[in-house]
């Protein structure tokens, strides 16, 4: 069974192969790059269709027995990741090429690449060493894409980003240091066998950890009071980076399920009240400073990038809840806000290279109005949460997770009016962008200056926004059969023997 | 022994972190590098402090030995650290030449002159 690791093994071959042997043509590396993240969509369907049967697979790198050698571990999760992944991947891979942003700069799809590999290895890996691992992977990848094709903002914004991330790295470490310190072991596994055994009195110095963990994620998943770096960071990145980096605030929510369910989570008394004490204020205040801030934003991309800390507060209210049911609510959401984000962008960037400029304020309407309206309509309803895309099931899931009294007065007051918050907030800009536009044609003359219309957006430059309002329609369609596999999905999560009994299990005689 | 070593690890961060805080990038490089050496010592640390042991079992009567785990993390960490500081000194170059300002946080964008020049 050596599947399970080609979603590492693909793009770590591919990248290097692109940036060595492909760099001078940029139609090749363009072909390659396509089919590799095709590739990695057929494997991931495969590993999904694998992991569908509830089994846990395990993967031995060099068959070393689990506490002692790196295993990447497939189960319903991981292989959902993975699967949401590569299917974003590919799509924001066809806007990049058909807009030309890959040009733009140099090793856009080696970079490309070598991000997928990242993010796949953090999803797959059951060893928390190893998740820092990729996550300095597809941490030095999207700073290369973060300051692609340059620009005195965009440096400034990247230099800020990655400030921020090695500042998160070294803490990362402490941790660590502080986990092996107290446990002996850093594999997820072997955690969960250990740390139920520690009584609450001698649990001290592994709240710690548990704490600098949290912290570390939390900076990852843009949580409160650590979010102010996503907003500069997405508003300057290229469109299509900010689009795929809608995947990488989710690394941080799947490290806290993952880690803070199986490792800390439900049945360990020294450690179990401590994310959920932590996260659901921190995911309240997210979801206020979201709305606010797509409330007042003066221009087109940090508002979107607002609305994505927004959803990441939404997402991880419901995570907070450490509850099956919650999570189920919060797994569909997290499918739901990763496409809805990147759909955004994608139809931003539309929008923004032929306005000029992304500050919202009534210009002369350009091509196409009409259809790119229609586009940002639809990519906000699903964004702030409207029926009938999946963002409306998804917050109602949400809402019926936490009716519990512990949760339901705050939980509710800030998802709602966050929700209205974010509709006052597209819907002004929608109007100005696009309403207000045709308003202004009497200041068309000024523009006389300009030389040319830019050119209507083609069918290709389309297609992958269209892309993913189907995959949110369909989302919407068949939730009753995504909900079933999403309940199962959060129930194997929490099946932490199950887990335990796969990874640790002795290896069989060959 | 253990409080020299606390006592340095303490003393790298409680510097890194003010150098940190510094909001210019050469400060901030430092810093950074200052704090990466830190969480190193303090890796190293976590598998328990030995003097003068191997880390490996013997064969051959009962050597007690020191932990090899943290050992391999910290050499796994530097060469990470040590990637990063770099990557991170070419975008720090990067953004000088193109800002011509070293400060690493961003002043609020000035929506006024966007609106002079597009008006």
């Amino acid at each position: 069974m050596h599947w399970i690791i080609l979603p590492v093994i693909l793009p770590a071959l591919l990248a290097p192969l692109i940036a060595f042997a492909m760099r001078h043509d940029i139609t090749l590396a363009r072909t390659a790059s396509v089919a590799g993240t095709a590739l990695l969509l057929a494997i991931a369907l495969g590993l999904a269709v694998l992991a569908a049967d509830g089994t846990t697979h395990v993967y031995r790198l060099g068959d070393w027995p689990a506490p002692f050698g790196i295993v990447l571990v497939l189960d319903r999760l991981s292989a959902l990741m993975v699967l949401l992944t590569s299917s974003l991947a590919l799509v924001v891979l066809i806007h990049a090429i058909t807009t030309g942003w890959d040009a733009k700069g140099r090793h856009f799809h080696a970079l490309f690449q070598f991000q997928l590999m990242g993010i796949c290895g953090a999803f797959l890996t059951g060893d928390i060493f190893n998740l820092f691992v990729f996550f300095e992977v597809l941490l030095i990848a999207s700073y290369g894409l973060m300051i692609h094709s340059g620009g005195k903002d965009r440096m400034r914004a990247g230099l800020q980003y990655v400030v921020m991330n090695l500042a998160g790295s070294t803490l990362f470490l402490f941790a660590l240091g502080t986990l092996y310190a107290s446990t002996g072991t850093l594999n997820i596994a072997d955690l969960a066998v250990r740390i139920p055994e520690i009584p609450i009195g001698e649990a001290a110095l592994v709240r710690v950890a548990v704490i600098l963990l949290l912290i570390v994620f939390a900076v990852k998943a843009a949580l409160f009071p650590v979010q102010f770096w996503l907003p500069a960071t997405y508003a300057n990145a290229p469109a299509p980076v900010a689009a795929l980096f809608a995947i990488m605030t989710k690394v941080g929510a799947y490290a806290i399920l993952r880690i803070h369910t199986t490792a800390f989570g439900p049945g360990s008394p020294g450690t179990e009240d401590l994310a959920a004490t932590w996260l659901f204020p921190a995911a309240i205040m997210t979801i206020a400073l979201g709305a606010f801030g797509v409330l007042g934003a003066r221009r087109l991309m940090p508002l979107i990038a607002f609305s994505v800390v927004g959803s990441m507060g939404t997402l991880l209210v419901a995570v907070a809840a450490f509850s099956p049911t919650a999570t189920t609510a919060a797994l569909y959401y997290m499918v739901h806000s990763t496409f809805a984000a990147a759909c955004l962008f994608l139809v931003a960037d539309l929008v923004v290279t032929r306005r000029g400029t992304d500050t919202l304020r009534p210009k002369p309407p350009t091509v196409q109005n009409g259809l790119f309206a229609a586009l940002f309509f639809a990519a906000a309803i699903a964004m702030a949460g409207m029926p009938p895309l999946s963002g409306f099931l998804g917050k109602l899931l949400v809402l019926d997770a936490l009716r519990e009294p512990g949760f339901i007065g705050w939980a509710w007051t800030a998802i709602l009016v966050g929700s209205l918050l974010t509709i006052v907030g597209f819907a002004r800009a929608g109007s100005i962008l696009f309403w207000k536009a045709t308003a202004t044609t009497g200041s068309a003359t000024d523009a006389g200056a300009m030389v040319a219309l830019p050119p209507p957006a083609t069918t290709g430059q389309v297609a992958p926004v269209m892309l993913a309002l189907a995959g949110l329609a369909a989302l919407a369609v068949f939730a009753g059969p995504v909900t079933a596999y999403l309940g199962a999905t959060s129930a194997q999560l929490f099946d932490r023997q199950g887990y335990v009994d796969a990874v640790l299990s002795p290896v069989e005689e060959r | 022994m253990e409080i020299i070593v606390a006592s340095s690890i303490g003393v790298l961060t409680a510097g890194g972190v003010y150098l940190l805080l510094r909001l210019r990038t050469f400060p901030v490089i430092l810093g950074l590098a200052l704090m990466s050496y830190a969480v190193n010592v303090f890796l190293f640390a976590s598998g328990r402090l030995a003097v003068d042991q191997s880390p490996i079992l013997s064969r051959y009567g009962e050597a007690t030995y020191t932990d090899p785990l943290p050992q391999a993390l910290v050499l796994t960490a530097i060469v990470i650290s040590f990637g990063m500081t770099a990557v991170l000194v070419m975008i720090g170059l990067g953004a000088f030449l193109e800002a011509d300002s070293d400060r690493i946080d961003i002043e609020p964008e000035d929506d006024d002159a966007e609106n002079e020049r597009s008006a």
